[in-house]
């Protein structure tokens, strides 16, 4: 059985100009000892996603189901979430110097997070076991730097003490919401080869969300792209970045830069992600689909299995044969679009053609 | 009229050496240190955040240079000082071999529209409270160089030079997106047809689908207009893809700098070797064959740097000379004279610095 | 007509905006969220009684047939020759001491009221803005000698000054309006100031920097228009301290001289009357309480509206029916939209 199970999970919140449909049908499993990485950029619904898993959406409609060791996260009660958050589950978050309290001791705040969940440590028990973890985690000198208040330390080892702290109860799930966006290259090295370290030393498995497809290709076991509250395509690493199926996968690929196209275009996706007030029809990236057809503007294709094996799963109308970039399945694509686009998908294609930043990735 | 010319005029003269047809920038040597006051009545001077000590580099025109380091090399710092925001403690800046170093504001107008800049953050960088269009009209105003109807018809025509509804002229920044925000940013800049932008870290807040959308735009303008840019990013890959020639900041100083191709398939300096390993790649089977160099510890404070070669300390190459001298900034044996390395040990062809990581671990 | 074909009607999916929101300005969502606040409302209502209350003095002094400054010792004061209640004899609202219609009275002191309040209030603003924008932005010895002079200007005794100038130039309207405005600016200096400090160091002055914009464009083209919100509430919560100060002085004696009708001066003379002629003392301090307080009511929701943090987020038809509003934390609304 799966350790985390999410089925169908919606969240919504009512503002004064209009619903926010954050989250619109996500499901997914986490194994254990695995990682799976969410990637999305503004507006997928990434992070709501993760605080709905945490109870950390107050004011939020909620619906669907999150089964952790058979607790469904969605609807259980406040003090039992109290209970497995930490223990059980436990966060890091992008900023580590608004998560720590500024005017408590670092050793402080994990040896009250152990005692507040086991009250027969001691005082002295806790320290020893934070002193232990800040060494663990790679900090110099932690019997000293136990005592330390967090603006002592520099960003990375400010991360460093959030992740000792997470696993400070030995977790089975671990929540990372862009824990290394803040932090510089060569620091993002090192806490991401923490976080191997410990998922192989102790099974942990870890739910990285993240923007960056660099960490994601690095870490990651399983990787789920999100667009619009929904998953566009979900797959094994290998899949997501060799046989890639959803155009906004293909999009987010061939927009970054890296070594082989020095000094070439970049081929971007035209126009911004939707407002989730006002979502366009039927397929919500159809606005800006280089292989938008008729049946994409009426109809929201679900999330169905492309490729051989089962687990590569795509929401896309396009065949479940083109996968990748390879001339035949960009063959296979092109003439699928050509029997599938009228008036109505010629007309959004031609304005994306007429975007100013569209790179001839437009088939006409 | 005839005369002498005086000390200071004749300082700005453009020298022969100076005014190579291709240079526009030319940066000699600059320091830039921020005292750190005493808490005392007086308030002395105890220290100095030394957060740029001793940068030459030139921008050719239209050409680009990447800047490429992480928090606290000095980049943002050396940039303001360039672009005359911040006034530099010592060092030369020469603009179309003028001397532009600490001008006062008013002799530095002119200079100002031929050096623009474009900022990191798109929602901090634009007057929450005045519309758009008055914002890219900005340097118009200020200029004196068009008003009114001109004005105008001058604003819209940027704003659909960068990719902008040029009918949004009445709106305000927050109903623009972030990528959209950062065009705006670029019109403002693009106003008076500077010879030179400075884009400081301008893609790093960015969507990744946006990302690409801007750096099109800024290479399309590089071509339409000539520009040079000053681009300063922390992303390898980025700064690669924009750049004609790199350097590469630690601390304050530069370790290395040369051609693009020259410092990512050459890299000599164990700093830009981590940095290129440590860089994410968006290749599963790039990342898993690659071996990660992993530093050891964190960048040390500006304000007491590390003797000698101030990356010394969590290099795993460095010897006992690398903490007693500091080594210059030359081309090392083998290398073509445009990429200079600043270190007493550079890596060699082959060398593995994974493998000295590892031994010094031990 | 699908809805998306329709969305690309306009220029360009480019040029379509993330938010919903149409071309709103900060002081029309302020206005938006205004209207949606009782109290401020009711402030408003309030607010413009006074100022038709005001207006329209002289139409109540010849309707009802009594000048403000005309006694009618004969039907307006008693066999005592003490003021007669409110409804004899026409006085709608009784007399005072001399016998002048308390009412009549009460409405002209409502024009010295206001004028005051918004006169002060109108100096203090505009010259405490100028000092604090000047002293915070160019900071060094300027910001050093200004703030100074702002802080003893604010550790002067305000009533012994007033005392003093009053002894020795003789208590007037002009007199009042100098001390009120002159104590006032200061506490705006000094908040402009702060804001100023702080807005300084935002990335747009920068960008007006490197663009070559002199420093005075930048803070009357820049900076202004981020202060002029906080500084709109900060004069709306100072006119009813000008108002009652106004009221203190005259009351004191030592503000606006008698026989022209000021709230506070009715009751400086009232004092020795509440035994004898509760509605002598009564109305005019009704008027003076309802007036500041409707200011002060004002300027918090004002400030309410100007901060989204506070804003509710309800739902339309929850809202309708009336149930009890659910505060969702802005930033989680937020946080779902940009990621």
């Amino acid at each position: 059985m799966s350790l985390l199970e999410v089925t169908d999970l919606r969240v919504s919140f009512p503002t004064a100009d209009g619903v926010v449909q954050a989250v619109r049908g996500v499901s997914f499993a986490v194994e254990p000892g695995q990682t799976l990485g969410i990637v999305g950029e503004s507006g997928s619904g990434k992070t709501v996603l993760t605080q709905t898993l945490l109870g950390l959406t107050p004011g939020g409609q909620v619906s669907g189901t999150a089964l952790f060791n058979g607790v469904n996260l969605v609807d259980v009660p406040h003090q039992q979430m109290e209970r497995i958050r930490g223990a059980e589950i436990s966060v890091i978050f992008q900023d580590p110097l608004t998560s720590l309290h500024p005017m408590y001791k670092v050793g402080w705040q994990i040896s009250e997070m152990i005692r507040a969940h086991d009250k027969s440590v001691s005082k002295a028990q806790a320290t020893d076991r934070a002193v232990e973890l800040l060494g663990f985690v790679g900090i110099p000198r932690p019997r000293e730097r136990v005592h330390d208040y967090p603006h002592q330390f520099s960003g990375g080892m400010r991360q460093r003490v959030m992740i000792a702290m997470a696993i400070s109860l030995n977790p089975k799930l671990i929540i990372a919401d862009e824990p290394t966006t803040a932090l510089d290259a060569t620091v993002q090295a090192q806490i991401l080869d923490l976080l191997l370290r410990l998922q192989q030393d102790s099974d942990t498995a870890l739910l990285m969300i993240t923007h960056d497809l660099g960490v994601v290709a690095d870490i990651a076991d399983e990787v789920m792209v999100m667009y619009a509250g929904r998953a566009a395509e979900k797959a094994s690493k290998r899949d997501i970045f060799y046989d890639e199926h959803h155009p906004y996968t293909k999009g987010l690929l061939e927009s970054i830069p890296h070594s082989s196209a020095a000094g070439e275009r970049l081929i971007p996706i035209t126009g911004q992600p939707p407002s989730l007030i006002n979502l366009p029809s039927g397929c919500k990236f159809h606005p800006r689909c280089a292989y938008v057809m008729d049946r994409c503007i009426d109809e929201e294709p679900a999330l169905h299995a492309v490729g051989d094996a089962g687990a590569h799963r795509s929401a896309c109308w396009l065949p479940a044969a083109a996968l990748g970039s390879g001339a035949a399945a960009e063959d296979l694509r092109k003439r699928t679009v050509e029997e599938g686009r009228g008036a109505g998908a010629a007309r959004v294609a031609r304005t994306i053609a007429a975007a100013p930043e569209a790179e001839g990735s437009v088939i006409a | 009229m005839t005369g002498a010319l005086s000390d200071k005029a004749a300082e700005a003269w453009p020298t022969e050496a100076s005014v190579a047809d291709d240079v526009l920038v030319r940066v000699d040597n600059l320091v830039k240190y921020f005292p750190v006051r005493g808490n005392g009545l007086v308030r002395r001077t105890v220290a100095n955040v030394q957060a740029v000590d001793g940068v030459s580099l030139t921008i050719p025109r239209g050409k680009t240079l990447g800047l490429v380091g992480e928090t606290g090399c000095g980049k943002s710092t050396l940039a303001r000082c360039i672009a005359g925001l911040i006034p530099a403690t010592s060092g030369k800046v020469y603009f179309e071999g003028k001397d532009i170093t600490n001008l006062r504001r008013r002799a530095m107008q002119p200079f100002r529209r031929e050096i623009q800049m474009i900022f990191q953050d798109p929602y901090g960088s634009l007057n929450p409270r005045r519309r758009v269009g008055a914002i890219i009209g900005d340097p118009f105003a200020v200029h004196k160089t068009a008003s009114g109807n001109e004005r105008k018809r001058a604003v819209q025509d940027l704003m659909e030079r960068v990719g902008l509804n040029p009918e949004h002229f009445n709106r305000y920044p927050a109903e623009f997106s972030g990528g959209q925000r950062q065009r705006i940013g670029v019109a403002r800049a693009l106003a008076l047809r500077p010879k030179l932008i400075i884009c400081d870290e301008p893609v790093s807040a960015l969507d990744v689908s946006i990302q690409a959308q801007v750096l099109n735009l800024l290479a399309d303008l590089q071509a339409d207009f000539g520009l040079s840019y000053l681009f300063i990013a922390h992303d390898l890959e980025v700064v690669r893809h924009v750049s004609d020639s790199v350097m590469v900041m630690y601390l304050g100083r530069v370790a290395e700098s040369g051609s693009g191709g020259q410092v990512y398939t050459k890299p000599r300096h164990p700093y830009t070797n981590a940095l290129l390993s440590a860089a994410p790649a968006a290749d599963p089977d790039a990342a898993a064959a690659r071996r990660r160099i992993i530093l050891t510890g964190d960048v040390p404070s500006p304000i007491h740097p590390p003797s000698g070669c101030r990356f010394h300390p969590r290099c795993p190459k460095a010897q006992e000379l690398c903490s007693e001298q500091e080594p210059p900034l030359e081309a090392k044996a083998g290398d073509p004279p445009a990429h200079l390395t600043a270190c007493h040990f550079p890596v060699e062809t082959g060398e593995n610095l994974a493998d000295a990581v590892s031994r010094r671990a031990r | 007509m699908s809805v998306t074909e329709i969305q690309f009607q306009t220029k360009g999916m480019e040029s379509a905006p993330v938010q919903v929101i149409e071309g709103r300005s900060q002081w029309q969502l302020t206005w938006r969220r205004l209207r949606h606040d009782k109290m401020a409302i009711a402030s408003i209502i309030v607010i413009l009684l006074v100022c038709a209350a005001a207006l329209i003095a002289p139409l109540v002094a010849t309707w009802t047939g009594h000048p403000p400054n005309q006694p009618f010792p004969n039907t307006g004061t008693n066999a005592f020759g003490n003021p007669v209640g409110p409804g004899t004899h026409h006085f709608l609202l009784g007399t005072d001491n001399l016998g002048r219609d308390l009412l009549v009275r009460i409405l002209y002191g409502a024009r010295i009221s206001l004028f005051v309040g918004l006169l002060t209030t109108a100096i203090a603003a505009v010259g405490g803005v100028s000092i604090g924008l000047v002293a915070g932005y160019f900071g060094g010895l300027i910001d050093t000698l200004l703030a100074r002079f702002v802080d003893a200007v604010l550790s002067f005794p305000v009533i012994v000054t007033a005392l003093a100038l009053a002894a020795v130039f003789g208590a007037s309207l002009q007199i009042v309006i100098g001390v009120i405005a002159f104590f006032s600016w200061a506490g705006i200096a000094r908040i402009v100031r702060g804001q100023t400090l702080s807005l300084k160091e935002k990335e747009y002055i920068e960008a007006a920097r490197s663009i070559g914009a002199n420093p005075w464009r930048i803070m009357f083209v820049d900076i202004l228009p981020n202060l002029l919100g906080p500084v709109l509430v900060l004069a709306t919560l100072y006119i009813p301290t000008a108002v009652s100060f106004e009221a203190t002085l005259s009351f004191l004696g030592i503000g606006i001289p008698l026989p022209t009708a000021s709230w506070g001066n009715i009751l400086n003379v009232a004092n020795d009357y509440y035994q004898v002629a509760w509605w002598y003392v009564v109305f005019p301090a009704a008027a003076l309480l309802m007036t500041t307080l409707a200011f002060n009511l004002l300027g918090d929701g004002i400030r309410d509206a100007m901060d989204p943090r506070t804003e509710r987020i309800f739902a339309g038809s929850q809202a309708k029916r009336g149930r009890r509003r659910r505060t969702v934390s802005p930033e989680i609304a937020v946080a779902a939209e940009g990621s």
